[in-house]
């Protein structure tokens, strides 16, 4: 592989790996917004008014 | 994005001057631009949030600079590798193209600063889209300023003659400028979505634990 070659795929393999970390970071955004509507539902399951047995 | 990345390497001919490391131009200039893109959108809803005080906005206005910044980032990155390639060093102080945009990029940096050091709500707003109207005037100023300054370090490949490239680098280079816009677009409306999901819930939560 030639110097130009290495440089090139450095260039190119920079921006594929910031896409890549901001996909990672993204999705683990979306997990914790995941668990957070989870426990909301919750929260408001446990809050609502029983209705008569 | 595959589209732009096959016609870079099997279709655009390799440089006469530069060879193969040119290649970089077709990432690291769309880059920038797109850079530039950002901030002008950041800049447009800084706007809207003084003109309207929308809230909507300024999240909105956020979350371009923050795209901004990362490809302000990439930018810097790719042109310094670029550098090594063409010139033997990773950065030059006497390209004054390279420094403005550096000054360009830690301004935004410091965008990020002042809007945590300020408690949330409407000043805070208020002072972020200040800012943000004051960097964009910066944009012009890094464009320019290889034409102002007559920066011989910088190649300047649109010039008032038109692209200096040919007719398959040239098409080369908007398909890949269209698919890195293209790709910020959609980071930015899947980092908004998350951050209005986000305010969302919190505002959920309060709601229900009230």
């Amino acid at each position: 592989m030639s110097a130009a070659e290495k440089y090139v795929a450095a260039a190119y393999g920079v921006v594929f790996v910031f896409v890549l970390v901001w996909v990672a970071l993204i999705a683990a955004k979306l997990a914790r917004l995941e668990r957070e509507a989870a426990d909301l539902a919750e929260l408001a399951r446990t809050r609502q008014p029983r209705g008569d047995a | 994005m595959a589209a732009a990345i096959a016609m870079i390497f099997f279709v655009a001919p390799e440089d006469a001057d530069q060879g193969l490391s040119q290649k970089i131009f077709y990432f690291h200039v769309p880059i920038a631009l797109t850079a530039y893109a950002c901030f002008g959108l950041g800049a447009w809803k800084a706007l809207r949030v003084l003109w309207t005080r929308g809230e909507r906005y300024d999240l909105e206005s956020y979350t371009a600079i923050h795209q901004g910044t990362i490809f302000g980032a990439l930018t810097l990155i790719t042109g310094a590798i670029w550098a090594k390639a063409s010139w033997g060093v990773w950065w030059t102080w006497s390209s004054n193209q390279l420094v403005l945009f550096l000054v360009l990029f830690l301004f935004y940096c410091a965008y990020f600063m002042l809007r945590f050091s300020v408690e949330p709500g409407s000043r805070r707003e208020r002072i972020s889209a200040v800012y943000a109207l004051f960097g964009v005037a910066l944009i012009p100023v890094s464009f320019f300023a290889i034409r102002l300054a007559n920066d011989f370090i910088h190649p300047t490949v649109f010039t008032r003659e038109g692209p200096q490239m040919t007719g398959t680098m040239f098409t080369a280079f908007c398909v890949a400028w269209g698919a890195i816009l293209l790709l910020a677009y959609l980071m930015y409306r899947v980092e908004l979505a998350g951050k209005r999901a986000d305010q969302y819930l919190r505002d959920l939560r309060e709601a229900l634990t009230a």
